[in-house]
């Protein structure tokens, strides 16, 4: 707790100084590996300015993140009364945090979003895992017809289909129900998977199914048994692609779900913790911010992975 | 081996097999995209509204009803002008991020961390972070602009101490915009690096060998090779931005006045929050023509170039 604190009262300084330093280090081991010569000092230079740009386009997309973090700590008189956003004058503190743990739904949300990530996920891979390999290897024209339209219908934004949807939840019985979401969100989880998915089925060598066959394995034996155990990597981070989708969506569940303890994350939090006029900032700051740090780090680890499932499904697709 | 107690011949068929693969998913994507989307259409020729569910033909009323509609043209062209104007700007930072990270460099894993976070973060819970930078009281811009003199007495900006970023017509317009393209930009990004990494090593050696220097490389084959991706990129980041309500839910709910009402707000408004479910599905529909034609375009573009 004083090390947060020390850290939240030096936060700026801290990041120039660590900034410096990393700059510095890496400077330094050059010159050691290369020598400090005339050469070196102006590739350095010449470097310089392409690090600028990265820092410049990194600050910008930080910032609405380096205030949330640092406001998160803050107590109301420091954040309300004479506002200065980027110093701290009263003791940090961790009330909010606290508060939003215990006093509000947000472990419902989060338990929520994950069940429904999860169920969605499962349903997800069952429809598009076959699909996504008949795209890829067993289906002629029409199934590049077919891999389209599928296209197409990912390109259908929900803002056109969530008020017939609603009435089919409400003649389900399914309002106010997070299997609603179940029910719907595949409805774009599997045309985006089936895409990933076919680009990295597409990379399996055909030779090695060829092999399965004539060892007497038959079409889906084939598949379950060669190209399944290949794409593992694949359709791991299609896995994480998919769980994040029905994470960042927000208008079905806006609509369907009214019930404040069944709502999932994205809508409870701007929602809940905003009571008419009444904004609790610090919770809704930090609530942000604890989900934002994990799906970016999922994102970053997994990204040369969707990169090149782009690659294969759409630009050799 | 229980295989051979199986009818194993269909299953060596690869046409019956592919059908079979494919078919649930077909079957599921039809039943639940292609039927919610012709009720839309019954939706928009009857009545129906939350308390009230029975489809009573109406004909085109709703229809008229919204064309003639002021605030509804005001809707669609705020959408348009949104949508194109954020488009210019995802493209030039797009391309430019693109470049970056498809090269090596020290610290490019906590670089791309950082610059993948605004599409990372669920977009409602991003907003709220937009909501406190933009706020109309203790925004931290508006802090930053006052103790720079920008704002305050004798402010080059404005006289007063805040700019009310989210409340006054032009402003509350550009942030809108900003907000967009600070969220959407990794998105195109991403599309576009798949692009530049699928460009055959072999070309860009010949150029290297040939003596073509980084700009030359970049404009006269990078940028024309990775040209139809460029295309299916603007079509994403298009697509999603014109159904977008989320960003102006959180941030405005279309306000002031109208000014950030777009199209998937407004049918929201009309159809859940006011209850007049025929009217707005009419409202969205109005999209969907338009939304068509552009994804024909793109993808007619994207196809013809790659041709070349």
């Amino acid at each position: 707790m004083a090390l947060l604190a020390w850290i939240l009262h030096n936060f700026w300084a801290l990041l120039v100084i660590l900034l410096l330093a990393l700059v510095g280090l890496r400077i330094a081991w050059r010159f050691h590996k290369y020598g400090a010569t005339r050469a070196e000092l102006s590739y350095i230079l010449r470097r310089s300015p392409f690090y600028l740009v990265v820092l410049t386009f990194c600050f910008f997309a930080a910032a609405p993140f380096l205030i949330m973090f640092m406001h998160t700590f803050k107590t109301d008189g420091d954040l309300y009364r004479r506002p200065q956003p980027f110093i701290f004058r009263q003791e940090p503190t961790i009330e909010h945090l606290d508060a939003l743990f215990n006093n509000t739904a947000y472990l419902d949300f989060i338990r929520n979003s994950v069940v429904v990530g999860i169920a969605v996920v499962v349903i997800t891979l069952a429809l598009s895992l076959p699909a996504a390999y008949a795209l890829a290897r067993l289906t002629g024209p029409w199934g590049e017809r077919a891999g389209m339209l599928m296209f197409l219908v990912y390109l259908v934004p929900p803002t056109l289909l969530f008020i017939p949807m609603f009435r089919i939840v409400v003649l389900l019985g399914l309002k106010d129900n997070p299997m609603a979401l179940v029910v719907v969100y595949p409805s774009f989880t599997v045309p985006f998977s089936m895409w990933l998915l076919s680009g990295f089925f597409k990379a399996v060598p055909p030779e090695l199914e060829e092999a399965a066959l004539v060892d007497g394995y038959n079409r889906v034996e084939a598949f379950l048994r060669v190209v399944l155990p290949l794409s593992l990597p694949g359709i791991i981070s299609t896995i994480v692609f998919t769980f994040t989708l029905t994470l960042h969506e927000f208008i079905y569940g806006l609509v369907f779900i009214a019930d404040t303890s069944q709502r999932t994350l994205s809508v409870g939090v701007p929602t809940e913790l905003i009571l008419g006029d009444v904004y609790f900032w610090q919770p809704l700051l930090a609530a942000a911010l604890i989900i934002a740090i994990p799906v970016g780090l999922a994102y970053n680890l997994f990204l040369d992975s969707l990169v090149q499932g782009f690659t294969m499904g759409a630009v050799k697709g | 081996m229980t295989r051979l107690a199986l009818p194993a011949f269909p299953l060596d068929n690869r046409r019956f097999v592919g059908l079979l693969f494919l078919a649930p998913a077909l079957l599921y994507i039809l039943l639940l995209v292609g039927f919610p989307f012709l009720l839309a259409i019954a939706f928009g020729f009857s009545d129906v509204t939350v308390g009230n569910t029975d489809l009573n033909f109406v004909g085109l009323q709703n229809y008229l009803a919204v064309w003639e509609n002021d605030i509804f043209r005001q809707v669609f062209e705020t959408t348009i002008r949104f949508t194109l104007i954020s488009q210019i700007f995802i493209l030039i930072f797009a391309n430019i991020l693109a470049i970056i990270f498809t090269q090596d460099f020290t610290g490019k894993w906590f670089a791309r961390f950082i610059f993948i976070l605004p599409w990372a973060t669920p977009v409602s819970l991003a907003m709220i972070g937009w909501l406190w930078m933009l706020d109309t009281k203790y925004s931290p811009i508006d802090y930053l602009l006052l103790q720079t003199g920008f704002l305050g007495p004798n402010g080059i900006l404005s006289n007063n101490r805040n700019l009310f970023w989210l409340a006054t017509p032009d402003l509350s317009q550009i942030s809108v915009i900003f907000v967009q393209v600070w969220r959407m930009t990794p998105l195109a990004t991403v599309i576009l690096m798949a692009g530049l990494s699928s460009i055959p090593t072999d070309i860009l050696d010949q150029a290297e060998v040939d003596g073509s220097r980084f700009m030359r490389t970049l404009l006269q084959i990078k940028l024309p090779l990775i040209l139809p991706i460029m295309v299916i990129a603007l079509l994403f980041s298009m697509i999603t931005m014109f159904g977008d309500m989320t960003v102006v839910y959180v941030l405005t709910r279309g306000g002031p006045v109208d000014y950030t009402r777009v199209l998937g707000l407004y049918s929201f408004q009309v159809g859940i929050e006011g209850g007049n479910l025929a009217q707005g599905a009419a409202i969205s529909l109005f999209a969907f023509p338009l939304l068509l034609a552009m994804a024909i375009f793109m993808l007619r573009t994207a196809s013809r170039a790659e041709v070349q």
